[in-house]
């Protein structure tokens, strides 16, 4: 570091990367010269293109850069990289705005089924997954990757592990997005739900993961501070049960390796418990875990609070590990999975109360001493009421998995209420909170460029997902009671269509719900755009923001 | 063989019978070193953690 040579040499990892992508260009080449189907073809082409882009700019940064890599310390203080964070926040608010719009679209497909457009590119059955993708791994994920990122690098006291390794990872997953997503367009998918992408998609994804789990892992094994701060443990269990689940539910034969088509290793039954151990834990890791870690730094540091419980974090965090893995048959009540399996997937289910609560209970309480700022800063407003949501939809879910209440709710719009209270509320509001308090400190501002329209966000959105979840409550229960309703000569009383044509307000009023979600994130993108581009002295903030040093 | 095949066994049972008395043993373990009220000047800096970075 001290002393850098004067003769600039290539480090393993760029000579490495670059002739990896180099012959994976080729590869991709090949592949897409001899490809079966024309998506397998179109994502090959795909893959060649920004394989060759990254031996470029792999190249290029090479040649513009000095000869020593960056410090990990100056004048004894971490040189923290927040080049991939600022990456994956700019890519979290991009697909944050197409995933809600497909969702908008779809929820208006609902309603008026002639948005279908009668094509195969556009039809519901093709955007649902667009859309779900796009919200959780896209949104979400870029969120989680670039809070990670920044969580343990400050917690830690030490600059990021690796060089080209985070933009590996940032970089990489978004491709994956890309081929993921242009894939359900052209139809290509495994049919398992929020595992759609196909082998070869997988197979990146697994790549990109284990960099991703190697360059957290290898950054706090560097750290200079002697704990390991509670958020970390949760990015951690999220990053690592991601990696086991994702193998666990993915094992899949290519029909031809020049070939989009893949049957999975799990027959019947086997694959439907695989495939609900891995989504009920992707919702258990991903959308709880991984968010709870951004609660667990976000709000201390934005209420300028110390954790309420630092002994209850330790409590739920290892609770919620031991229950979550066993809740997942929750999803396959009264089919073919033997009945004891899915008891224990409800018991554990309504045990996971206690630490979900527990959570609830820490992220709300660490605002004692500071409840007043709920009135005067609309992002830990935001912050808190994602908390909120997070404790209501973690009470219906263990409600609607014991068995009578399931046998009324399940297959019915009262499960899509659920999961969007869960993913409007909770996941969505912590991470546009965690944006906003992400924006400005990485790009060295003062602070946000409007409070005001941060106030306008976090209202407009409430009342979308008020209206989104009320609209689906009825709805869900109203087409539970149809379908079960038998008339006294003991025939079922109403016809699908019927229980279709009840539906129909309600997914008007479903669609206006989230018109007002994506409304509030383009408010959300232009405040955000604004504050990056806006010089630090030109802001003036009624409440100043901690400078990111 | 058959002896590095029953001693196999012999673990896997193990395991598969008495994971549960495991992982409740593993937990308590957790909860009492959460609990343990020598730690608590610990945990009471560590929930500042955010708060105390440059």
């Amino acid at each position: 570091m001290s002393q850098a040579s004067s003769s600039k040499t290539m480090t393993i990892g760029e000579s490495g990367l670059s002739l990896m992508f180099a012959v994976t260009s080729f590869l991709c080449v090949v592949a897409a010269a001899k490809a079966v189907d024309a998506p397998f073809a179109f994502h090959a082409s795909l893959g060649a293109a920004a394989s060759l882009a990254a031996v470029f700019v792999i190249l290029n940064r090479y040649f513009d850069r000095p000869a020593a890599l960056p410090a990990y310390e100056i004048n004894g203080r971490p040189n923290y990289n927040m080049g991939p964070i600022k990456f994956a926040s700019v890519m979290a608010m991009f697909w944050g705005i197409a995933g809600f719009t497909v969702g908008l679209l779809i929820a208006s497909q609902l309603a008026w089924p002639l948005l279908n457009f009668d094509l195969p590119w556009t039809s519901f059955g093709r955007l649902r997954p667009l859309h779900t993708s796009a919200v959780i791994f896209a949104f979400g994920g870029n969120v989680l990757i670039a809070t990670s990122f920044y969580v343990v690098q400050k917690t830690s006291r030490v600059r990021l592990a690796g060089d080209l390794a985070p933009w590996f990872v940032v970089v990489g997953y978004n491709f994956f997005i890309l081929i993921a997503g242009t894939g359900y367009l052209l139809g290509v998918t495994q049919s398992k739900e929020y595992a759609e992408p196909e082998w070869y998609a997988d197979l990146w994804l697994t790549i990109v993961w284990v960099t991703y789990l190697l360059v957290f892992l290898m950054t706090l094994v560097k750290r200079k501070e002697p704990h390991i701060f509670v958020a970390n443990w949760f990015y951690l269990a999220f990053i690592l049960t991601i990696a086991v689940l994702h193998l666990g539910n993915n094992p899949a034969l290519p029909v031809s390796v020049f070939g989009s088509k893949s049957y999975i290793a799990w027959g019947g039954v086997q694959d439907a418990m695989f495939q609900w151990w891995y989504g009920h834990n992707a919702v258990g890791f991903f959308l709880t875990a991984g968010f709870l870690a951004i609660m667990y730094y976000f709000i201390p540091k934005r209420a300028e609070r110390p954790i309420y419980s630092y002994r209850l974090s330790i409590i739920h965090f290892w609770a919620l590990i031991f229950l979550y893995i066993w809740a997942g048959p929750h999803h396959l009540h009264y089919t073919a999975l033997p009945d004891w399996a899915q008891t224990l997937g409800m018991t554990f289910s309504i045990m996971l109360w206690m630490p979900s609560w527990g959570g609830m209970i820490n992220g709300l309480m660490t605002l004692s001493g500071a409840w007043d700022k709920l009135r005067t800063d609309p992002v830990l407003r935001m912050l808190v009421v994602s908390v909120a949501f997070y404790g209501m939809s973690t009470f219906e879910g263990p409600m609607m998995s014991i068995k009578v209440v399931n046998s009324l709710s399940h297959y019915t719009d009262w499960t899509i209420g659920h999961v969007h209270s869960g993913a409007l509320g909770w996941v969505g509001f912590v991470s546009f909170g965690a944006l906003y308090c992400l924006v400005p400190w990485l790009w060295d501002r003062k602070g946000l460029y409007s409070l005001k329209l941060v106030n306008w966000h976090f209202w407009i959105a409430t009342i979308g997902i008020v209206l989104y979840i009320s609209a689906m409550w009825v709805s869900g229960i109203l087409q539970g009671l149809m379908w079960r309703a038998y008339t006294s000569l003991g025939f079922l009383e109403y016809s699908f269509i019927e229980t279709v044509e009840a539906m129909h307000p309600f997914y008007i009023i479903r669609a206006a719900g989230g018109a007002l979600f994506l409304i509030g994130s383009l408010i959300m993108a232009y405040n955000l755009w604004m504050t990056v581009r806006v010089g630090e002295a030109e802001v003036q903030s009624p409440v100043a923001l901690q400078p990111a040093e | 063989m058959r002896a590095i095949l029953t001693v196999q066994n012999i673990t896997s049972d193990f395991v598969t019978t008495f994971w549960t008395p495991i992982f409740v043993g593993i937990f308590i373990a957790i909860v009492t070193y959460a609990l343990w009220p020598r730690n608590q000047k610990a945990f009471d800096e560590a929930a500042r953690m955010p708060l105390r970075e440059e």
